[in-house]
């Protein structure tokens, strides 16, 4: 198969309300430095792959059409993925394959959430007729299922605070980060509100305008780049109904497969000990140690065992979001593709305050859905096997 | 009455929303140019003026930076006409559409022109902009174009409008950051036949599930079996009672809500389902937990129709609860 | 070295003006059997699966995630989605086994059209700060594309009735159309206008319907099908939107599309998903197909488009001349956004 890399990813300063910009504004931030990151100008650029959650959050029907021109797409090849909040991993996904595919040199992939057009629980909470009125909102979804992975696992219940802990203080050292709280701690996570018993407010993801983007190119112009690149050892995808008969909510079968597959295609025999930092996507703080677990970094119900350790804090075995993560920025198109791309700065040496010393090999992991969509690539500082 | 042959439901479902657009450096000062009665192009490296302005120079790809005054005067370059106006559009008599090219413009700008009759139309037509009475930043500060019988404007013509300078701020206040957007569509949702089926039962006060002819599960509402991809097929009766498998306290108030908070919203493991539906536990909230039995709390049977709502929520049996080894397979 | 592919299936749902569920997924379970039979797969032998639809046709978010339910994706599948219609999944699913990471692939488009007000609906598409706001509507919109046309005199009103006329004939053998019948362009141009200057028959009708497409590499597809439609080559491209920006009498977009494969001027058969009379004249041009290709023998989208699929549906009518014998060189287009913005190729061919 081809080699392809990541050259370069640049991303926005991610917060609640970019009222600074224009949705192009807003994308262009981040192409903009994953260009100047990657040392590579417009006409290099053989494609634009865009991928964005919903496009009612921002009240426009694929809104690659109107930002073509913006986007530098004009005149060349333009896809819009949308596959729920595994989006910005898949549309990572997807320009890997077309270099891989021999068909592009370089690819310009972007995605972008611009959440203050209107409100995503709003566009979330639409009820179709003919179903019961049973709003639990996004939070409300997910926390029955960190209730049952508690039930399964007998996680202590301060494994999901210290999660949040972790992950806002790494975020302290991401100048991107939406959420910067170096001062927080164990007890002010745990005295914030309960918003969806069990899952408090210091616990779950904000709500934040952003873009990423990243330049993905073949093995020549890898091997042209004047800075390290991120070689991408393999990517997976999988994808399972959001309900059916006898659904594993806490331990999806296609998060295991996809995590199989990547792991096998990568020639990875043991994660724990071959990846050595990992961007997951976490938008409520349990997740960390349910997706360890159907990560295969850790066995079925031991997960927590990895958070409550230390071992997932930059400096431990397996440091998990060093970025901060999705509880720190969700531009939710987007969120997935950060993780990707931190991941690609990491073994680049390119992460700044929160870059884990030594990163040779990096996981990024996104799921969208019901616990249903599952994208994830591991990159690396050489091009591997 | 026999729902077995009953035509699938169908019922409107409106989506509505306020928009709020946060506009950047280059659409900002358009927008604010239009409250002040101005219009505002980019230029691009070429010389080229864009109404409307371009925030992105095509061929440099660079930001743009210079917007220059164009005279709210032009000439239509296309049209159209519409004898039955749509929601939302410009006016609410027939009208034309058109693309207008300003006056010192290079592009031509999408617009309504109020001409009378279709026959009033024509390409080439000379047309000017009628400001809105009330303007605040927005395309639609521009009413519309009518025709106009006069010559072309220079640039900096101001007969029709404030004296301004060609930066962003007029004179009339604050640049213009953002804008407000609203969308409302109307759409009409359908049901399938195995749905309309299981909300006819429920509109006579009963469960209706059905199995899965390859996994034979049983689902609840009824539909394609989404494991095996085939429709399920031999109808099931399902009681109203049924377990908590999992749950979660609702104690924040969020948009598009129907509830105040705090409220549980549970999974509930109907007997003979094979798959949770989640509904509302009503009483103590902190008493709910995994594996209680609960049942159906109906509403009035007068009050019944073709809805899940028949169900108000669940409460509480009394009875014993059930094991976790009979739900654990279903969290 | 990439591997061959072809397409080796096809199916599709009757056009019709109100059918279906809003989730599509009942449309879609009979699909994919048939075009899996044709294909002489089994759905658990697909290794990629890839989908177009469009949340803002069915009004809610999230709309592709429960069709998922008409594959029975347990265990589960390798999947993708665009956002798009569905001949751009088509070419994520075949650079996908260009790239060698599947082997065979089923792609699917599907979408209620007649859920809310279409043309009203695609006005979402348009740049949300300066003309949305506005509300032009879809048809207006080509209207002033058709103007150009007729001003330049690329087109004329006689000659776009004459499109119609040879598709609604040609749609008459068609048993998945939803518009058909003989006509003459003089009975045609005395109807009223629409949206000055095009008349109902210019404008597709608003369909529901879906389409399903099986695709497989070299020897797996020679395995399967008889008569592979071999893909010679797939390219895309968009223009910029702004309607008032560009020439909206060319399409640049397709142009490129076209040298990108190297597209012969002397095809059998073009099936050209163009939802206006007049679009279909701009398109010929643009692609530079010679007078002897035969345009649309399915009767084109004119006679039947459904939203998200109508594009794979081209490509699986040029197919389906290849498989059935009828052509050796087909090409099947797709379009997308307003006035013919976004534009893709697919050249297929009999290998013997």
């Amino acid at each position: 198969m081809r080699r392809a890399a990541v050259l370069g990813t640049g991303q926005t300063q991610h917060q609640t309300r970019r009222t600074d910009v224009s949705m192009a504004g807003l994308c262009r931030e981040a192409i903009d430095r994953a260009l100047a990151d990657a040392g590579v100008d417009w006409p290099q650029i053989d494609a634009v792959v865009l991928g964005k959650a919903p496009d009612l959050f921002e009240g426009v029907m694929m809104p690659e059409l109107f930002l073509a021109d913006a986007l530098g797409a004009a005149g060349r090849p333009l896809l819009r993925v949308h596959t729920a909040g595994s989006v910005g991993g898949a549309t990572g996904v997807v320009a890997t394959s077309l270099v891989r595919a021999g068909i592009h040199h370089r690819v310009l992939a972007v995605a972008f959430e611009k959440q203050s057009e209107s409100n995503a629980m709003w566009a979330l909470s639409i009820q179709p007729p003919f179903t019961a009125p049973i709003g639990a909102g996004a939070g409300g979804y997910f926390a029955p299922h960190v209730r049952a992975y508690i039930r399964r696992s007998n996680a202590p219940e301060h494994v999901g605070a210290m999660v949040a802990v972790k992950d806002r203080r790494n975020g302290a050292l991401n100048p991107y980060a939406h959420l910067r709280q170096p001062e927080i701690t164990l007890n002010s996570v745990q005295a914030s509100p309960m918003l969806w018993d069990p899952i408090r407010y210091d616990e779950t993801c904000p709500s934040s305008d952003g873009a990423c983007a990243m330049v993905i190119g073949d093995q020549a112009a890898a091997e042209a780049s004047e800075r390290p690149v991120a070689w991408i050892r393999a990517t997976a995808m999988r994808t399972e109904p959001t309900y059916f008969a006898g659904k594993d909510h806490v331990n999806p079968r296609a998060g295991a497969e996809a995590a199989q597959a990547l792991w096998q295609a990568a020639g990875i025999t043991d994660p724990l000990t071959e990846v050595d930092v990992a961007e997951i996507y976490v938008p409520f703080s349990w997740f960390e140690p349910m997706w360890l677990e159907n990560l295969g970094f850790a066995e079925a119900g031991h997960g927590w065992k990895l958070t409550e350790s230390g071992e997932t804090q930059i400096g431990g075995r397996l440091p998990v979001n060093p970025s901060g993560g999705v509880l720190c920025s969700n531009p939710i198109g987007a969120s997935g593709m950060l993780r990707f791309a931190e991941a690609a700065r990491q073994v680049m040496g390119r992460a700044g305050e929160h870059q884990v010393a030594g990163a040779k090999t990096a996981l990024g992991h996104a799921y969208g859905g019901g616990s249903q969509f599952f994208s994830m690539w591991v990159v690396g500082d050489t091009p591997g096997r | 009455m026999d729902t077995a042959s009953a035509p699938p439901l169908a019922a409107p479902l409106d989506i509505a929303f306020d928009y709020t657009r946060s506009l950047g450096p280059v659409l900002g000062r358009f927008m604010t140019g239009l409250r002040d009665r101005r219009v505002l192009g980019a230029r691009t490296a070429d010389g080229r003026v864009h109404v409307p302005p371009l925030e992105y120079d095509p061929a440099t790809h660079a930001p743009v930076t210079e917007l220059v005054p164009v005279p709210p005067t032009g000439t239509v370059t296309s049209w159209t006409w519409t004898d039955r106006p749509l929601d939302g559009q410009p006016l609410e008599r027939p009208f034309g559409w058109a693309l207008i090219r300003l006056d010192g413009a290079d592009t031509a700008l999408l617009h309504a022109v109020d001409a009378g009759t279709r026959e009033s139309m024509r390409t080439g037509m000379r047309v000017r902009i009628r400001w809105a009475a009330e303007r605040s930043g927005h395309i639609r500060d521009i009413a519309c174009f009518e025709p106009d019988a006069g010559p072309p404007h220079p640039p900096d013509d101001s007969t029709s409008g404030d004296p301004g300078t060609s930066s962003g701020a007029g004179a009339n206040g604050e640049l213009v950051t953002g804008i407000t957007t609203p969308i409302r569509l109307s759409y009409t949702h359908t049901t399938s036949a195995e749905e309309s089926r299981y909300l006819h039962a429920l509109s006579e006060g009963r469960l209706l599930g059905q199995r899965c002819p390859a996994c034979r599960k049983v689902y609840v509402p009824p539909r394609v079996c989404p494991a095996d991809g085939v429709p399920t097929e031999e109808e099931v009766p399902v009681r109203d009672h049924g377990t908590v498998t999992t749950f979660c306290v609702v104690n924040v108030p969020f948009a598009g809500q129907r509830l105040d908070p705090p409220y549980v919203v549970a999974q509930v493991l109907l007997d003979g389902a094979d798959i949770p539906i989640p509904h509302l536990i009503l009483g103590e909230a902190g008493d709910v937990r995994m594996g209680m039995r609960v049942a159906a709390v109906w509403r009035d049977p007068a009050t019944w129709s073709t809805t899940p709502e028949n169900i108000a929520h669940f409460r509480p049996t009394g009875e014993p609860d059930a094991p976790y080894e009979s739900y654990q397979e279903h969290l | 070295m990439n591997p061959a592919v072809a397409v080796i299936g096809f199916a599709q749902a009757p056009c019709r003006p109100s059918a279906g569920t809003t989730s599509g997924v009942e449309t879609l379970v009979p699909l994919f059997h048939q075009a899996l039979s044709a294909a002489h797969l089994d759905r658990r032998e697909v290794d990629f699966w890839c989908s177009g639809s469009s949340d803002y046709l069915a009004g809610r978010a999230f709309s592709f995630v429960n069709a998922i339910d008409a594959i029975g994706a347990y265990p589960p599948i390798c999947e993708s989605h665009v956002e798009m219609d569905a001949a751009w999944a088509f070419y994520e699913a075949y650079v996908k086994i260009l790239a060698g990471e599947a082997e065979t692939a089923l792609v699917y488009g599907f979408g209620k059209s007649s859920a809310g007000l279409l043309r009203r609906v695609l006005t979402l598409q348009l740049d949300p700060y300066v003309a949305a706001p506005l509300w032009p509507d879809s048809v207006s919109v080509a209207a002033l594309q058709a103007r150009l046309a007729i001003d330049a005199g690329l087109v004329t009103e006689q000659a776009m009735a004459d499109v119609a006329a040879r598709s609604r004939a040609d749609a008459s053998t068609n048993p998945y159309a939803q518009v058909s019948g003989q006509f003459t362009v003089d009975d045609l141009v005395a109807t009223p206008y629409v949206a000055d200057p095009l008349r109902a028959h210019d404008c597709a009708p608003v369909s529901d319907g879906a389409a399903a497409l099986v695709l497989a590499a070299g020897e797996r597809a020679r395995r399967h099908r008889k008569r592979p439609a071999w893909i010679s080559g797939v390219a895309h491209r968009v223009d910029p939107q702004g309607l008032g920006e560009r020439d909206l009498t060319t399409v640049p977009s397709a142009t490129a599309a076209a040298e990108a494969v190297a597209l012969p001027a002397d095809l059998d058969v073009a099936e050209l998903h163009a939802p206006f009379t007049h679009q279909e004249l701009l398109l010929r041009t643009a692609l530079g197909l010679g007078d002897e290709v035969r345009i649309n023998p399915s009767g084109g989208a004119l006679c039947g488009n459904p939203m998200f699929s109508a594009g794979l549906a081209r490509i699986g009518a040029a197919a389906e001349q290849v498989m059935s014998g009828q052509a050796r060189r087909a090409a099947g287009h797709a379009t997308s956004g307003p006035a013919l913005q976004q534009n893709l190729i697919c050249l297929l061919e009999a290998r013997s």
